[in-house]
């Protein structure tokens, strides 16, 4: 394992600055502000591993988690992040709140503004909800994901992960297999994999994949394949996505059966990738559907350790919009 | 002075008594009461929108016929085509009848209702096309939605054949494109949005001119919006179909793009969202070429206003449809300025065009001419640039993605029945 | 903007081999000491006296950094903030003497902010400060225990040390008015 602190930290001879509002996507980061992240991120790690693994940096910062999809880590992962760093949190989801009386997404907003909060972070069903609530307020939006648009928090966590393994990016192959169409987990990757230099290769049935995201100016080594045999050959990390059960009865996959013939990651598969290659996966996963078990529990598998690392990483994403807000 | 259905094209006088054009002529003698002073400004047969949305009766939140005539008048349109897709909406001869009502008593434009297909356009039983054709529809239509039974669409095409009404259809394959917001492409699957792709309106032309040619009905495709489909209906006219089209002004000026925006971060912009949906840059080309060609028969606006609430929501739950009216004489002539269309193809698919689409000039003569007895004239000075402010709308809909956009032409004076019913001040009298 | 070298390479050597000795000589020893250096410069400069430390005493000095960006009192008022670095405390600071060690004091604040960051690492039996520059003009009740040069200085002037391990030489300036010290 390399020291990432160092790298990170020689990476930043001029040291970035945090100036946005809002963490939307990773589409629009420059890669001076993705390591901004990364060393910060590496300093939470740090803090989470001490006696006292709570510090007061946000003592007075009311952060919101507001959920309109269901999710247990995601919003767990930032709940913790937040109460780390001393902010008050308050969660709130669909159910059993004005929403489910029809208040308008702008007016939630503009409500939880009114009482305090100081962030929102938020997650919805619909692609691009929260440019929208963004828009309307001044607390800063953290984007928890957005239907199958962005989940940038997610994506910076795996680049963490990855990069702590691997140490840099530059050139190395990672391959996204699974039902990458519908996940906005995929999509956020993309922008920060490429942006660090990785070579991207997006796999799965030819329904379910992105076709148009390949061979753009904006995504320059990105390939988009349906082959997944030929797209691990030397691959330094498999990233498998969760197949949604109700992609069979939309049609878009004829039968579990074939998915996990054509597309599960298995160890017969793992070997024809580099040796030492990295598994993930988001979460929550089917195993024995997109991974075999014995994949998902392997020597290769860093699929817990992305689960620990999102709490250092969303720590590091809370306390750089804080900065850049000057709240009290 | 522009008539494309003579060829007329030249600065002339136009003399207006008793209620319709007395003269057309060099140095006309003017003795009239009210002169207006047109040099430089193109005078023109008042401009015919066969795609308008009143909203009234049931959504007078988003307009009324007497808001969205205005908006027409504001916008050179002396006639609008209302579309049916109101609550209740004109499927029977008497909720026809209590329309042309609130019409003859609200608007300040000519008004031809169009009637549905479907009873409640919900698809399933025929409407009563007789007594709607009886009451003064000018064509039928299920607008919003499409016929998707083929049987029902063929037996509707058979009827209308007999009464010689077209059918406005709006050309979709819900089963390809159910649940799509935007187009499907680069754009939708940068977005994360659910795409309509090309091939669901692509299917639906190809089925309905397979039906129109085998019933002999005159099918209208309402909104053509991909090149394939304007293919399709290019083939069908050489053909001999009885089959017209109408492209609009968004989708001739604007494409999936408009979307995402113009800054480095998506806009989601619901402003753009529209159905069909805004499509590529290949087929707004293909729309130009269409126009120019003459075989878009109309340039139909499409005005689908929208209350500020219907808008300002997520993507995916906004409503779709630009209040056009306003704009739509601005950004074609934007796109003529640019030397994308040639002002006469243009004034021929606001005028003469549509008109014979829906054999308007049997009900109204003179119709969509600039000729002794007609009554409709609108005058606009091409070379005015004028900013997009959706508060200063006549309309009640604000909802447009050329906000702030800098447009040409303003309208300066129109005459609709005879009479002059709008004059922008600074308009020489 | 004047920048005025006050001392160079040889006087900070001295110096700090001087705060060394001081260091040994208060603590009786090297003994359940442990050297906490503030980053950046603080940091180099702790290193620099467990060299010197191990050096007189033979036996090696546990070296510590402390990242104090999440203990400032003004993280939310729009301080662009240096790029946080992990903190590391190599052993257990409980009953330990603690040194923090920074190149120049001149608030307190860093101080007060080091003070608790540390404390989140243990109970350490007493902690002491040692500085390169006291400039003066404390905001806070904090008073240092070992002094490498005391710098008067007007409130609109400031000291900016510069080490090889992170400035690439090693000097002492004062930057702004015309310099006052002794």
């Amino acid at each position: 394992m390399l020291d990432v602190a160092e790298q990170t930290a020689s990476a930043l001879a001029e040291p970035a600055v945090w100036r946005h509002k809002d963490l939307l996507d990773t589409d629009t980061l420059t890669r001076a502000e993705i390591e901004l992240i990364l060393a910060t991120a590496e300093a939470m790690r740090e803090v989470r591993s001490r006696p006292v693994t709570k510090v007061a940096t946000l003592r007075g910062v009311t952060v919101v988690t507001l959920f309109y999809e269901q999710s247990t880590r995601t919003r767990a992962s930032f709940e913790v992040a937040a109460k780390a760093l001393g902010a008050d949190v308050v969660n709130l989801t669909a159910t059993g709140s004005s929403v489910e009386k029809g208040e308008s997404l702008i007016d939630t907003v503009r409500t939880l503004e009114a009482i305090g909060a100081d962030m929102v972070v938020m997650r919805h069903a619909a692609s691009g909800a929260p440019y929208l609530a963004a828009r309307h307020t001044g607390a800063s939006v953290v984007n928890g994901g957005d239907g199958r648009h962005a989940h940038p928090t997610q994506a910076l966590l795996d680049l963490f992960t990855l990069r702590r393994h691997l140490g840099s990016l530059e050139g190395r192959k990672i391959v996204i297999v699974g039902d990458v169409l519908h996940s906005r987990v995929a999509r956020s990757n993309l922008w920060t994999l490429l942006a660090m230099g990785a070579a991207v290769t997006l796999c799965g049935p030819a329904t379910l994949l992105p076709w148009t995201l390949a061979g753009r100016s904006e995504t320059g080594s990105c390939d988009v394949t349906s082959d997944f045999d030929s797209a691990i050959e030397g691959a330094d990390a498999v990233m498998a996505l969760r197949l949604q059960t109700e992609r069979q009865a939309g049609g878009l996959v004829p039968s579990l059966r074939e998915y996990v013939a054509g597309y599960q990651l298995n160890a017969q598969r793992l070997a024809r990738a580099r040796a030492g290659a990295l598994v993930l996966h988001p979460g929550p996963m089917n195993e024995g559907v997109e991974i075999a078990p014995a994949v998902a529990h392997g020597l290769a598998s860093v699929i817990e350790e992305q689960v620990a690392n999102g709490v250092a990483v969303r720590m590091a994403i809370l306390y750089l919009i804080a900065t850049a807000r000057g709240v009290r | 002075m522009v008539d494309p259905a003579s060829g007329l094209d030249a600065a002339l006088d136009v003399l207006l008594r008793d209620g319709a054009i007395a003269a057309l002529g060099p140095d006309l003698p003017c003795d009239a009461a009210i002169v207006v002073e047109a040099r430089g400004c193109v005078v023109a047969p008042g401009f015919v929108d066969l795609h308008t949305h009143l909203r009234e009766p049931g959504f007078e939140q988003k307009g009324t016929i007497a808001t969205e005539t205005l908006a027409a008048l504001r916008g050179g349109f002396t006639t609008v085509c209302a579309m049916p897709n109101t609550e209740p909406p004109p499927d029977s001869g008497p909720v026809l009848s209590a329309l042309v009502e609130r019409i003859s008593r609200d608007a300040v434009v000519r008004v031809f209702p169009l009637g549905c297909v479907t009873r409640g356009r919900a698809g399933r039983e025929l409407a009563e096309i007789g007594e709607l054709a009886a009451g003064g529809c000018v064509a039928l239509s299920d607008d919003g939605s499409p016929v998707g039974d083929p049987g029902l669409m063929r037996n509707a095409l058979q009827l209308l054949a007999a009464l010689d009404l077209p059918l406005s259809e709006h050309a979709d394959d819900p089963a390809l494109s159910a649940g799509g917001v935007m187009n499907e492409g680069q754009v939708s699957e940068r977005l994360g949005l659910k795409g309509q792709p090309a091939a669901a309106e692509v299917a639906a032309i190809a089925r309905d001119l397979t039906l129109a040619e085998m019933t002999g009905a005159r099918l209208h495709v309402a909104h053509v919006s991909t090149a394939r489909g304007l293919e399709l209906i290019a083939e069908a006219k050489a053909r001999g179909l009885r089959v017209t089209c109408e492209v609009t002004p968004s989708h001739l000026f604007l494409t999936e793009d408009a979307v995402f925006g113009e800054g480095p971060q998506p806009a989601y912009d619901t402003n753009a969202k529209i159905n069909p949906p805004l499509r590529t840059e290949n087929d707004r080309r293909a729309l130009v070429a269409a126009v120019n060609a003459g075989l878009a028969d109309a340039i139909a606006t499409d005005h689908a206003p929208h209350a500020a609430e219907d808008k300002r929501c997520e993507f995916d739950a906004a409503a779709p449809g630009i209040s056009g009216l306003e704009t739509a004489l601005g950004t074609l002539l934007v796109q003529v300025d640019r030397g994308e269309l040639t002002l006469p193809a243009m004034l021929r698919a606001l005028t003469i065009g549509p008109v014979r689409a829906f054999a308007l000039d049997q009900r109204v003569p003179h119709l969509g001419r600039l000729e002794p007895g007609a009554t409709d004239v609108v005058v606009f000075d091409p070379a005015e640039r004028w900013r997009v402010e959706a508060r200063h709308f006549a309309s009640r809909g604000q909802n447009t993605p050329l906000e702030g956009q800098e447009i040409f032409g303003r309208v300066r004076a129109v005459v609709v029945g005879g009479r002059l019913a709008f004059q922008r001040e600074g308009t020489g009298v | 903007m004047t920048a005025e070298l006050l001392f160079g390479p040889s006087e900070i050597g001295r110096t700090v081999r001087r705060l060394a000795h001081e260091i040994v000589e208060n603590n009786r020893g090297a003994g359940s000491l442990i050297l906490v250096g503030l980053l950046s410069r603080g940091y180099p400069l702790a290193r620099r006296l467990a060299a010197a430390i191990e050096e007189f005493e033979g036996a090696p000095v546990p070296v510590g950094r402390l990242d104090i960006g999440l203990y400032r009192d003004d993280v939310a008022r729009r301080a662009e903030p240096r790029p946080l670095r992990p903190s590391e405390i190599p052993v257990p600071v409980d009953g330990l003497t603690v040194v923090l060690v920074d190149d120049v004091l001149f608030t307190g604040r860093s101080i007060r902010a080091a003070l608790d960051a540390l404390l989140d690492f243990g109970r350490p039996a007493r902690v002491r400060l040692a500085v390169l520059v006291d400039r003066g003009h404390r905001d806070l009740p904090i008073r240092p225990d070992f002094v490498g040069k005391n710098i008067p200085t007007a409130l609109v002037q400031s000291v900016r040390v510069r080490l090889a391990e992170t400035d690439g030489e090693d000097g002492v300036f004062i930057l702004g008015a015309e310099a006052t010290h002794a």
